[in-house]
């Protein structure tokens, strides 16, 4: 095995509630709770899971928008969790991201070609002219028109103003790219067309992604790896393959047979998960999933150390006996 | 087939705009049998949430009107309808689900003052009775402890709950006809399944009938039994769920269906996809728009194709080079 490109080990990223007059804080969200993995050169690791799991915190810590509460994050052999801004600056043209809403992640009141440009001038690289040109290379590279560097974000459609969300992320050579939601605010026939390019992208330069989605099918197009987050902790991680046709986990379970098929001869008889997942704030003290199911081993679960364990090599699965089958928790709990 | 509770009839909704008449619905017709579900699908900007609010005559105002066609709703024509009738027919016998919950909602209200509106208004039924029907109507769509949920506020549910609220609302009246708007696209996958099976079960005990509108194909291919195909104001192919999923004739709804990434399908791959993107709604011609994304030269897209059935229900826009007849 190559040596890993990123490793995130225990990430915890806690923010405080305040409530009452005096803003006193209440108490923790655990956004991220003890979460670890790795990605390795030029593969790409899907994140899946529900509104509100954590998934986008844990792009956003690894960009260092947010300072992580605990736990590190290796990159470049140095712990990106806990060092200052000034020292980030230099690693930040290795780490890009690309967010979900292109309307809104782009200036409005700046060209595309200046949008584009940014990172240059931040960075101090190259002259004017210089800079204009490399813009025009990378506007062709994604699929845009040359006239596009002059325009303005509102005057393209929101397929064309996600290939400048990547153009931008393109500038600075970066090995790792974090790509927070970049194709769900697509229409399908532009979504298949920002993947492809997201595919030739990584292949030509090989990059490394962090994918982060919640439609599995996507996620699986797109993933070599595949981690399954739910309330702040990852319940699943495996190879792609493995995930979609082995899962261990009832979540990762409950979510493939959530999707509708677009086949109306494959009718979806599964019975709907029941229930919302629960608030972070205050989330149940054992295994959230069982809480959900209000599964009977539940008390079992309360204080037990729920980290994902390699039940086989590459498969990573949260020892936890209300979402394992039965076989499998036997198998742990021997260990 | 039974007979149709909604006939369409070349409907055209048209915005008057600085740029002059916009028609975001340039003729469409299909029509809704008594008990079935019929889906609209299209990507953003194809006219279907426009003609499901002509349905309703619910059109922003004053830029939205109706310039042409009917709406028969069990043998009456909508369009001619006076406002004050509509009044009658919005909740009482077409009840609306939208999309966003949070949007839908009035935040200031307790939701049990929201459900029972529509039966204070439509039924006459007092504020006691109004919020007795309310808490049944709350259980109907499961939500748990109703009687305390009900005088709760928006801010205090989760997403799924919200629209199984709005849901609550739109079936307060039992309509005969539910529109839902993209009813699960801001909900997660699992309560995306929750709400789908909630609307099935609830539409067969009504014996109601609906549309869904959806830029979701596995949704329609798991809750409807017949499809519109919409693509830049027009109708580009209906048919039966089955006979459209299985024999797709028009080469943008092959197209749609075929950039959808599958569970089944190889990972890493490229994905097929439409090339080129919808004309501006300023710049459509008035012959096959799906050509005119092709970049077939507007010069010899002059003609409408006729919407032509190929096999019994299955209906396409016969463009020589779209359609496969």
């Amino acid at each position: 095995m190559p040596e890993p490109l990123l490793q995130v080990n225990n990430l915890k990223m806690y923010f405080p509630v305040r409530s009452g007059i005096l803003l006193r804080q209440a108490g923790w969200v655990k956004a991220v709770d003890d979460v670890s993995f790795n990605i390795y050169p030029g593969e790409t690791l899907g994140l899946v899971g529900e509104s509100g799991c954590g998934k986008s915190t844990i792009g956003k810590s690894i960009v260092r928008l947010l300072k992580p509460t605990g736990g590190s994050i290796q990159f470049n052999g140095q712990n990106i969790a806990t060092i200052s801004q000034r020292k980030m600056r230099p690693l930040r043209p290795h780490i890009q991201m690309v967010f979900q809403d292109p309307a809104e992640s782009l200036n409005q009141r700046q060209s595309i070609g200046q949008i584009v440009a940014e990172p240059f001038v931040i960075h101090r690289m190259g002259t004017p002219a210089e800079r204009r040109e490399w813009v025009r290379g990378l506007l062709d590279r994604v699929g845009l028109p040359d006239s596009a560097i002059d325009r303005f974000p509102f005057e393209f459609s929101g397929g064309q103003r996600q290939r400048i969300g990547i153009a931008r992320a393109l500038t600075l050579n970066p090995s790792l790219i974090i790509l927070d939601e970049p194709v769900s605010a697509l229409d399908v026939s532009v979504q298949s067309q920002v993947l492809n390019l997201l595919l030739e992208l990584q292949e030509e330069r090989k990059l490394s992604y962090l994918f982060i989605a919640h439609d599995l099918a996507v996620v699986k197009h797109i993933s070599d790896r595949v981690a399954v987050m739910y309330l702040g902790k990852i319940v699943e991680m495996s190879d792609a393959e493995t995930i979609y046709q082995a899962p261990k986990h009832a979540y990762t379970k409950a979510l493939l047979d959530a999707i509708p098929e677009p086949d109306p001869a494959k009718a979806n008889t599964h019975q709907p998960l029941p229930g919302d997942v629960p608030s972070p704030i205050n989330p149940p003290l054992g295994s959230a999933f069982g809480h959900r199911i209000q599964h009977p081993a539940y008390p079992e679960t309360v204080g037990a150390d729920l980290t994902p364990v390699e039940i086989e090599p590459g498969h990573w699965v949260a020892p936890d006996p209300c979402s394992l089958e039965p076989e499998d928790w036997d198998k742990l709990r021997q260990r | 087939m039974s007979e149709p509770l909604l006939e369409i009839k070349n409907l055209v909704t048209g915005f008057e705009t600085e740029s002059g008449l916009l028609k975001a619905v340039d003729g469409v017709s299909f029509t809704v049998p008594k008990g079935s579900c019929v889906g609209i699908v299209g990507e953003s900007g194809c006219g279907k949430s426009v003609t499901a609010m002509s349905i309703v005559r619910l059109l922003p105002q004053p830029m939205g009107k109706i310039l042409d066609g009917e709406i028969l709703f069990q043998g009456r024509d909508l369009v001619q309808a006076k406002e004050t009738d509509m009044h009658g027919i919005r909740g009482r016998h077409i009840g609306v689900i939208f999309q966003e919950p949070m949007t839908a909602l009035n935040p200031v209200h307790s939701i049990g003052r929201q459900i029972g509106e529509s039966l204070m208004l439509h039924r006459g039924l007092n504020a006691r009775e109004a919020r007795d029907a309310a808490i049944q109507l709350l259980q109907r769509v499961r939500i748990p402890a109703p009687e305390q949920r009900v005088d709760e506020f928006p801010h205090q549910l989760s997403g799924g709950m919200r629209q199984r609220v709005v849901i609550a609302i739109a079936l307060a009246c039992h309509p005969e006809l539910i529109i839902a708007d993209e009813p699960t696209t801001a909900l997660d996958v699992t309560v995306q399944a929750q709400i789908l099976s909630l609307l099935k079960d609830l539409q067969a005990e009504m014996g109601s009938s609906s549309i869904l509108i959806t830029h979701d194909l596995g949704v329609i291919a798991q809750s409807c039994d017949s499809v519109v195909v919409m693509y830049a104001g027009r109708v580009v192919e209906k048919a039966p769920v089955r006979e459209l999923f299985a024999n797709p004739r028009h080469a943008y709804t092959r197209g749609l269906l075929a950039s959808i990434p599958q569970l089944s399908s190889v990972r890493k791959t490229k994905l097929p996809t439409i090339p080129g993107q919808v004309a501006s709604i300023a710049d459509f011609v008035p012959g096959c728009r799906f050509c005119q994304r092709q970049g077939v030269p507007a010069e010899e897209l002059t003609e409408r194709p006729p919407l032509v059935e190929v096999t019994p229900g299955h209906f396409v826009e016969a463009c020589p080079r779209c359609a496969n007849l």
